[in-house]
């Protein structure tokens, strides 16, 4: 996608030149969470991006707290610079390539607000689409959903399922509006986890078993020539556990062998360490007395200021505390093996905090404007 | 992770106020219960869930086995498994009278082992050459769920075992798993597919023609979208295939049979987060309108203190009370200890806070569903320590 240098200015640091972001990660990681945040980052200095939903589950219309996404694009939600906790304007000379705007028709001036889409593509009416769109079926296409066809289709080659899916997010990357100007600036899709992400992006392998010719086989190679582009980061999404970050590396791997266009780590729930190991161990030694004497001076003693019974309302609590601490520090021994492990990648790599309440759309905000700051959008 | 900076922290504190706690040893030393199926959503322990139930029976005197789905690497080779010969394979290291056995699922193998049982040598040759077969038998939505019921069922007539602990596929949603074996064996035995094997069976496509309307256009239709090609090999399939079809729907009716049947019990593997605990719903309430028996929650992961009695509040406020005041008497090496020890007590506190709100809500809805709960670790397990270590919690003989 030829760009000029003032839009280049204001595009995010480390994915210039992406369109489609493709994220990832082991269940149970948030990456539909950090989905929706990339989306919104993407659209801080005002763009228009989609964001799509593949897998049904509805995660979009929860984590934005809205009814149930039909299969058409909707508008979901709106960002600007401010709401992501940014300063007005990204930084000095940037400010320049702003004033070109109006890429997206509209909304590029600037302060203005970005737009986020969202898309839950549902797999049997992608293919009626589809269909319609080649071959002008009208009721026979009813008719074929009816005799459990398109059920048939998507069932027998999954791979033409995830042709259909892609291929949606490639049709929307290249779309252009009436004014002849790209529909959107971004692409974000929620992809299947990692377990299942290799084969689902790289659908021509997946295809060319099955259909070695026909449209379906024409439609995975135009998908692929896309998927593979520059125009396309694939991120994954981790946590400082073992088993996401063995996930995480061996999925870059996966990647990196179909020539797949490798993204970023994204680091989620984060927690800051409070103590560290060097911290918890002194504490086992000369300090425990001391710890006990702070312990009983902060307070924790209650009113009484007679030393006994401050000691002795101290000293239960002295154990559990400990304990606390040392399962602490173990985590963040471990956490820091893992971090080194994701750091072998030399990948760029963005941390985002544990929200303590949950994800609510406050939260979504929060982790946009993390990794905005932080160079991902 | 062994026992080391496991501690369970005493427990008494508010966490197991409400709801029934389940009596895992009681179901495991049951004679009566011949399967456990663990399910729950993705990245909530089921595997080792399964693998420490399956130990602990073991070693409680049963001859256990546990058919793993998806093992990680480490958990694996704590069990021995480190190859995938879809066999199960004796676990070394474990104590007492009985006896435990593990093994990892390979989908495509035990697909094979389905055709071979099913047909002479040279059809199922012809069979596992075809490229249909070949993306149905690695690819297809559920044919992980059929064939992990497959391996079970097989597990269970083979009668080697009193106890047989199944984890579930890592599946988009909970219950793919109860419905995949099902979608996989009517769509093999389905309509469409008959009407596609039609035309092959009475000799070619020049049949097509004496079909109806709606045939032609269904085939035309593959035809158009995935090339003739295709359709020769879905054909040429479902010729081959002939002898089995009607098998595979039975199959599935069995093992949908076998999960009713007395002595399977179903543990929901959940952790005290919202989305984890919105798929064991489903999954209870799925169970309840199939009838099938579900034994209780497991909640992993669920954090405990020591010192309930300090409230977060003022852990917090202790805390800042040291870092703004500092301490007469100590030194200020271990006033940052200290008010470091009191910041990581108010973050446990408001963790626990927050597991119990979301737990209450679950028992709120669903009181009669047994729950027990296993303390957070602090890293992954990965030894039969570390497998026992859940065992002792799931149990409920932690250390204290």
């Amino acid at each position: 996608m030829a760009r000029t240098p003032g839009q280049a200015a204001r595009r995010d640091p480390d994915w210039e030149g992406v369109r489609l972001h493709v994220v990832s990660g082991k269940g149970g990681t948030g990456k539909t969470t950090l989905a929706a945040a990339l989306a919104l980052a993407l659209a801080a200095d005002g763009g228009r991006v989609l964001l799509i939903e593949v897998e049904g589950r509805q995660g979009i219309a929860e984590l934005f707290g809205i009814a149930a996404l039909p299969y058409e694009e909707r508008r979901i939600a709106s960002v600007t610079r401010a709401q992501l906790g940014l300063p007005a304007e990204p930084g000095d000379g940037a400010d320049s390539g702003r004033t070109g705007g109006g890429r997206t028709g509209g909304g590029r001036t600037g302060g203005a607000a970005g737009e986020v889409f969202a898309l839950a593509i549902d797999t049997e009416q992608a293919l009626l689409e589809y269909l319609e769109m080649f071959y002008k079926l009208g009721r026979a296409g009813k008719a074929l959903q009816k005799m459990g066809f398109i059920d048939f289709a998507t069932t027998i080659a999954p791979g033409v399922r995830d042709v259909l899916l892609t291929g949606k997010a490639c049709e929307a990357a290249r779309r252009k509006g009436p004014d002849g100007r790209l529909r959107y600036d971004a692409i974000v899709m929620d992809a299947p986890p990692t377990g299942r992400l290799t084969r689902f992006l790289n659908v021509n392998a997946e295809v060319a078993g099955l259909a070695r010719i026909g449209p379906i086989h024409t439609q995975a190679q135009a998908v692929m020539g896309v998927l593979k582009s520059p125009e396309t980061a694939v991120h994954l999404v981790t946590l400082l556990e073992e088993m996401p970050v063995q996930e995480t590396v061996d999925g870059f791997a996966e990647l990196r062998e179909v020539k797949l266009p490798v993204g970023g780590v994204l680091v989620n729930m984060v927690r800051p360490p409070v103590l560290d190991a060097a911290a918890v161990a002194a504490v086992h030694g000369d300090h425990r007395e001391e710890v006990a004497v702070a312990l009983g001076e902060a307070g924790l003693g209650g009113r009484s200021r007679s030393p006994e019974t401050v000691r002795a309302a101290v000293e239960p609590l002295l154990d559990p505390l400990l304990a606390q601490a040392r399962e602490h520090s173990e985590r963040v021994e471990l956490e820091r093996a893992q971090r080194a492990d994701l750091q072998r990648l030399r990948l760029p790599t963005y941390e985002l905090p544990l929200l303590g309440e949950g994800v609510d759309l406050g939260g979504l905000y929060r982790l946009a404007g993390e990794l905005k700051r932080q160079g991902a959008a | 992770m062994t026992g080391s900076g496991t501690k369970a922290n005493g427990g008494g504190n508010g966490m197991r106020g409400t709801g029934k706690r389940l009596a895992v040893d009681a179901l495991i030393d049951d004679p009566k219960t011949r399967i456990i199926v663990c399910c729950g959503s993705g990245g909530v322990g089921k595997t080792t869930t399964a693998a420490a139930i399956g130990l602990r029976a073991a070693e409680r005197g049963r001859k256990a086995v546990v058919l793993t789905i998806d093992p990680a690497r480490r958990l694996a080779q704590s069990m021995g498994l480190t190859e995938l010969d879809n066999t199960p394979r004796v676990v070394k290291g474990v104590t007492g009278e009985g006896e435990l056995q593990a093994m990892m699922l390979d989908m495509k193998r035990t697909f094979d082992e389905v055709v071979l049982a099913h047909s002479e040598p040279e059809r199922a040759r012809m069979i596992m050459e075809n490229p249909f077969y070949q993306s149905l038998s690695a690819g297809f939505a559920g044919t992980q769920e059929y064939m992990a019921m497959e391996k079970l069922g097989q597990l269970r007539s083979a009668d080697e075992w009193d106890l047989i602990v199944v984890d579930t596929p890592p599946s988009r949603s909970a219950l793919d798993f109860l419905d995949a074996p099902n979608r996989l064996g009517s769509f093999l035995d389905g309509r469409v597919i008959r009407l596609l094997a039609a035309p092959a069976k009475v000799g070619g496509r020049s049949a097509l023609k004496f079909l109806n309307a709606g045939m032609g256009l269904f085939t035309g239709g593959l035809g158009k979208i995935f090339g003739a090609q295709l359709l020769t090999d879905v054909q040429t399939f479902i010729t081959a295939m002939d002898s089995m079809f009607g098998g595979f729907r039975e199959r599935a009716d069995r093992t949908y049979r076998l999960l009713k049947a007395p002595g399977t019990a179903f543990l929901v593997v959940a952790v005290p987060e919202r989305d984890a605990l919105r798929e064991a719903a489903y999954f209870v309430d799925r169970l309840a309108a199939d009838r099938m028996p579900l034994a209780g929650l497991v909640l992993n992961r669920v954090h405990d203190t020591g010192a309930p009695q300090l409230t977060a509040e003022r852990s917090l406020a202790a805390a800042e009370t040291l870092e703004e005041n500092g301490s007469e008497h100590s030194s200020p090496a271990a006033e940052l200890l200290a008010a470091g020890l009191l910041r990581l007590h108010a973050e446990r506190m408001q963790i626990m806070g927050r597991e119990r709100r979301t737990r209450d809500r679950f028992v709120s809805v669903y009181p009669d569903v047994p729950i027990v709960e296993v303390a957070a670790l602090p890293g992954d397990v990965h030894d039969l320590d570390g497998l026992r270590d859940i065992g002792d919690r799931l149990g409920g003989s932690a250390p204290s």
